[in-house]
């Protein structure tokens, strides 16, 4: 790949974030705004969890992530630490693919 | 920087470092995963880092490289990697609020933004502490990403197959984890579900980028809800300057 696509692809995204951190204040300063810009990111997570967990390749896909995925919202809810809930994640989808199971 | 985590009781501070360092080894094993794709995907170590030193951005450096591996050339790799950053550009404005930022501050903070970074500094409460937890994540988590990007990629085919020891569910329960704290509240969990139905449902019609873009434009739904205190739902009612923010 060129480097030329690589600055490009560098800047572009450099540039997307200030220009963010960039918007004047008086703008956000409404509740209203404040209330739907605070959850953006909570959006854009759950697209990326669930993008990761049931896509592969443009198709829906049912297996080992999911239940991998399931095991991290128990774990969260029975307010486990954060690297307990990751590891143990990991360890299920690895467990399970290691058998053979929703490979 | 500094100063902000100082004004912070030391057991928050403590609880904080451990959290982002948490999340660090998290991004770490990702990062593994990424260094390795990437030299698989035909980039040479110098570009696998220097993506991870200036982009910086795990998401849309997996997808510049995912685009790459198959076939899809340097201006779709780019495009896509872009059409994920412009996440960057939402997170930047729910964060400018948080983080009250000085003029001098404004490069390093938009340099250090990323899905943990925002996500860890807007789970806070109050505002030192949510900017304590910016800059403390921020830091931990890039330097963390660029040294295992670096050993992945040095590593490349040795380990052949990150999947295999299931790196891409640790990234989805990283994020879960980090977005647990606003699904205890009624806006939180209807962003959430809907958001996530939404990426589901155009996966399979669009490339990668566009599923996550889609489900960020969810949130423009809450501005047809009342708020939640009319709801009923103000079991816990956080005295912040910006109402749905925590």
């Amino acid at each position: 790949m060129s480097w030329s696509w690589i600055l490009l692809a560098a800047a572009a995204c450099y540039l997307l974030k200030l220009a963010g951190l960039l918007v004047p204040a008086r703008v956000l300063g409404r509740p209203s705004v404040a209330r739907v810009t605070g959850a953006v990111p909570v959006a854009l997570l759950a697209g990326l969890i669930a993008t990761q967990t049931f896509v592969s390749d443009q198709r829906l896909l049912l297996d080992a992530r999911v239940a991998g995925l399931a095991v991290a919202a128990l774990a969260l809810w029975r307010r486990a630490p954060f690297l307990v809930v990751v590891v143990a994640a990991a360890a299920t989808t690895a467990g399970l693919r290691h058998l053979g199971v929703g490979a | 920087m500094v100063s902000c985590a100082g004004r912070l009781p030391g057991k928050e501070k403590a609880r904080l470092v451990r959290d982002a360092a948490g999340v660090g080894l998290a991004v770490g094993a990702y990062g593994l995963s990424y260094g390795a794709l990437a030299v698989a995907g035909g980039l040479t170590v110098a570009q696998t880092q220097f993506l991870s030193l200036v982009l910086y951005g795990g998401s849309a450096q997996l997808a510049l490289v995912g685009t790459l591996a198959a076939g899809g050339g340097g201006l779709a790799a780019s495009a896509t990697a872009a059409l994920l950053g412009v996440r960057g550009l939402f997170y930047g404005v729910s964060l400018r609020p948080v983080l009250g930022l000085r003029r001098a501050a404004l490069l390093p903070a938009a340099h250090l933004l990323s899905d943990e970074s925002a996500a860890m500094a807007i789970a806070r409460r109050t505002p030192p502490e949510r900017r304590a937890a910016y800059w403390v994540t921020g830091s931990v988590v890039f330097l963390c990403w660029n040294l295992a990007t670096l050993a992945g990629a040095l590593s490349g085919s040795l380990l052949a197959d990150p999947e295999a020891l299931g790196f891409d569910t640790a990234s989805s329960a990283a994020f879960l984890a980090l977005v647990a704290p606003r699904l205890r509240e009624r806006d939180g969990r209807l962003v959430f579900a809907a958001a996530a139905v939404v990426a589901t449902a155009v996966a399979p019609f669009a490339g990668s980028g566009l599923p996550v873009l889609a489900a960020g434009l969810t949130v423009l739904g809450l501005a047809l809800l009342p708020p939640a205190e009319a709801g009923g739902a103000k079991r816990r009612t956080i005295p912040t300057r910006h109402g749905g923010a925590a």
